[in-house]
């Protein structure tokens, strides 16, 4: 007889053993009755779709794709990438006109970006908010995050040579947020690159990651994406450059949804490929140096994202924050924020949004902090907006506490 | 990155031994695939006949209060079992007779609480039994998908509404002597089971869920703030995939999340549970351990592993890895001096330190005191 000497299943599925320990924690079911739960759209469901596509469930787009369930699973099943798979391949409803909208971030910005004064602020004016909920049913209540006028691509263009004058380099992946929305988070990462020794160059044009692609049912153009991007990343690695980014959820996507959900294959790529925190905390490990200044004084509270928490690397934005002189930090309990990406910009998730996010603001304003620490733009968003304290990446921290 | 020590597995066993070395001032990091066994506590620990201080002090600092009185308590299907030390929202009893009357309350819709099972065993003790299930307004979203009528979605929602069951009981009660909920109380708020039993005119006694288990999850939250609040180091989802072994040492350990960037440590803790959480692993030729390839007792021949009584004791639930007097893992016959295995990944290889919770808590214990007795390195 022979014997398959362990079992192996996509996703990990038939691992589960319905322990219902992520139940527990997903955020969604805490909130909205009409999501059937991790458990119950991943490995279960999965089991039924296997037998029939019939057995697929819409209700699997409530899913936010916050990674949670996997974090705490301990049988190791990949439940959030089981139920997205289900998604990109079962889901035959053809994304609305506000989905499309909405993800489309780095086009979005684009257009935006020239007319940036202009954009701001038409979002910003109550009859523009009207007419987007009604028609496009993006919730009112949403504040908008505002347009740069000039892009952070075209900024660091103009120094390229400058940095091209360091002894050493990195490649930086900065997203659409970085690029059209704060540039100023990428101009604090040159900043303290800078003040290690490294200097920083673009990638030969980066795409949107494809995130908010992936969840809002646009697979087909994520994968196009992803096919530009790793190719550009390749690029870079070849030259034996590192690539660092400053958004915990591009990170994710760049390196685990392009392999685990659109089948791009990036093993060669992925190590490189780290959050700017990772690098610098290894940088002053190894033995560089970092001078701060002695008139800082900060209450910092850190968020830790929940993507950041699936990649496991919340430790190293924590220590690089924690040795600041002068900065009190408190690290906040591991919860959801509730934006998920584009999730909450939904009219029909922003409820549940924002009660998914309730304890966590309840634990902000229990701390009252200073500023929250946050590797992700969508949570600041989301916490800047239904708390009124101030977000800012660690990187910015670090950035403001530096003794030039 | 570097610790004093460095724990693999957060469950009882890991938190238990990485509170008191925080406490005693080292620097430590818990790595934990997932979660852990806790989630489906009783809220007994099983084979500690005694009540240690030094386990209710930790528990007590934790916030955590447990009580000590060797008797019964009240299994979810309606038996009895052995318990002395328990969480304080646990009823133990001198005998199974604990009432005459008794008034069992479940929910509208709620299927993880078995009421007729466990009416038919205190019915076999002689007690009477009234079963009754409340129908709350507050409970109608729940109601609409019964995946999430599990015990913690009900304990979330009572954190909010508990003081209106006390009112529904209140009123439900005739001449029963006692009042049996299930256990979805003070999830986050601990101090709701005890102004539940303060507002009620009877004896309350909180019996067992299906799983998730509502005090052992509160239990584990409590145990890990405390940790975090000592400044450890908790990271929660990774994976130790490997050590660098040398010279009888570990030098470090490599995990999935941090790849290349190694945790380098002066002692290791593998507290990484049994079959349930992979601590140990099983085909259909080996048992082994994944992260050490610690040696392991177990019976060569497979038809051994298992007794063919389904409901007998299971050799194979006695297999674990081995270790020297001080618990010090061994690998190829030799121990590995920095490394320490405690917990349900000892099987029944040290019977003198108890089984279950009572294997996890004093083995933690051994380990901790011969990592502060050793010189650090
Ligand atoms: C379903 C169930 C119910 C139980 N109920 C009771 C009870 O009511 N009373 C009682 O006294 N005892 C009970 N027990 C016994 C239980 O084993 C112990 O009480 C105790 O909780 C075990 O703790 P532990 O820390 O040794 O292991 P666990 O709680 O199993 O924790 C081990 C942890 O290590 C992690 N891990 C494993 N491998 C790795 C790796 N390579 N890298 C990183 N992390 C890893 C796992 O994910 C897990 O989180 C129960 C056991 C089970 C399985
Ligand atoms: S936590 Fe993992 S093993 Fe448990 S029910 Fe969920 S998917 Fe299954
Ligand atoms: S990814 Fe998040 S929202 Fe989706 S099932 Fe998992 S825990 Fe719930």
């Amino acid at each position: 007889m022979k014997l398959q000497e362990y079992t192996e299943s996509k996703y990990n599925f038939e691992e589960c053993m319905k322990c219902t320990v992520c139940t527990a924690y997903c955020p969604v079911l805490q909130v909205n009755p009409l999501y059937p739960g991790p458990k119950q759209a991943g490995p279960d469901g999965e089991r039924l779709r296997l037998k029939d596509p019939y057995f697929f469930n819409y209700a699997l787009k409530y899913c936010m794709n916050c990674k949670r369930c996997e974090v705490v699973c301990p049988s190791g099943v990949k439940v959030a990438d089981l139920i997205q798979a289900a998604r990109i391949k079962y889901d035959r409803s053809k994304p609305k006109l506000r989905d499309r909208i909405l993800a489309s971030t780095d086009f979005m910005g684009s257009l935006a970006r020239p007319f940036a004064p202009v954009v701001n602020g038409v979002t910003g004016l109550g009859i523009t908010k009207t007419a987007l909920d009604t028609l496009l049913k993006i919730e009112r209540q949403r504040t908008f995050p505002r347009y740069s006028a000039r892009s952070f691509e075209a900024w660091l263009r103009r120094r390229e040579k400058e940095q091209a004058a360091f002894p050493e380099q990195v490649s930086y992946f900065h997203g659409c947020y970085v690029n059209y929305n704060e540039p100023k988070l990428g101009k604090d990462l040159v900043k303290v690159l800078n003040a290690l020794g490294v200097g920083v160059r673009l990638l030969e044009k980066e795409k949107c990651c494809g995130i908010a692609l992936i969840t809002n049912g646009m697979s087909e153009d994520a994968t196009r994406h992803a096919r530009h991007n790793v190719s550009v990343l390749r690029k870079a690695v070849s030259e034996g450059r590192k690539v660092v980014t400053t958004s915990s959820s591009c990170t994710l996507t760049l390196r685990d949804e392009y392999p685990n959900l659109l089948g791009v294959d990036n093993a060669d790529v992925r190590d490189a490929l780290l959050m700017a925190t990772r690098y610098i905390f290894e940088r002053i490990e190894a033995g560089a140096q970092l001078r701060f200044r002695t008139d800082y004084h900060r209450k910092v509270a850190y968020h830790v994202p929940c993507h950041m928490e699936r990649l496991g690397w919340g430790i190293f934005s924590e220590k690089l924050l924690r040795m600041i002189p002068g900065l009190e930090f408190t690290l906040l309990d591991s919860a959801c924020c509730g934006m998920a990406g584009t999730y909450g910009f939904k009219k029909e998730n922003y409820a549940a949004s924002q009660a998914v996010g309730a304890p966590l603001f309840e634990q902000i304003r229990a701390v009252s902090p200073d500023i929250v620490a946050c590797d992700c733009e969508t949570c600041k968003w989301q916490i800047e907006m239904s708390t009124g304290y101030t977000v800012q990446n660690p990187v910015s921290i670090l950035a403001d506490a530096l003794d030039e | 990155m570097r610790f004093d020590t460095v724990i693999i597995g957060g469950g009882l066993a890991g938190l238990v031994s990485s509170i008191s070395l925080q406490q005693a001032g080292q620097r430590t990091a818990i790595i934990s695939t997932g979660q852990n066994a806790l989630h489906f506590f009783s809220g007994s620990f099983e084979s500690m006949e005694e009540a240690p201080r030094r386990t209710v002090e930790l528990f007590a600092e934790a916030g955590i209060r447990l009580h000590y009185s060797p008797g019964v308590r009240l299994t979810p299907l309606g038996t009895f079992r052995d318990a002395a030390l328990s969480l304080e929202d646990i009823s133990l009893f001198p005998t199974p007779q604990f009432g005459r009357k008794i008034l069992l309350v479940s929910f509208m819709g709620y299927l993880d609480f078995f009421t007729s099972f466990l009416a038919e065993g205190l019915e076999k003790q002689g007690m009477s039994c009234r079963i009754r299930s409340l129908d709350l307004p507050e409970m109608e979203q729940l109601e609409q998908s019964p995946s999430e009528m599990r015990s913690v979605q009900i304990a979330r929602t009572m954190d909010r509404i508990w003081e209106k069951v006390v009112q529904e009981i209140r009123v439900l009660l005739r001449d029963e002597d006692t009042v049996v909920l299930p256990q979805v109380f003070g999830l986050q708020d601990t101090s709701v089971p005890g102004r539940i039993r303060q507002g009620i005119p009877a004896r309350v006694v909180f019996a067992g869920t299906m799983p998730p288990s509502v005090p052992g999850i509160r239990t584990q939250m409590l145990l890990k703030r405390r940790y975090e609040v000592l400044g450890g180091t908790y990271l929660m989802g990774d994976e130790a995939t490997g050590a660098d072994v040398r010279d009888g040492r570990v030098r470090s350990i490599a995990t999935k999340n941090l790849d290349t960037h190694g945790l380098e440590a002066g002692h290791f803790i593998l507290a990484s549970g049994s079959y349930f959480s992979k601590g140990l692993r099983s085909n259909p030729f080996r048992i082994n351990e994944p992260v050490f390839g610690l040696d392991v007792d177990y019976a060569e021949d497979r038809n051994r592993w298992y007794h063919p009584d389904f409901s007998g004791e299971q050799p194979y639930m006695g297999y674990g890895v081995r270790t020297d007097a001080v618990l010090h893992g061994i690998r190829d016959g030799q121990p590995i001096r920095n490394l320490y295995a405690i917990g349900s990944i000892l099987g029944r290889t040290r019977p003198e330190l108890g089984s279950a919770a009572g294997l996890a808590i004093r083995s933690a214990f051994v380990a901790v005191d011969e990592i502060l007795k050793s010189d650090p390195e």
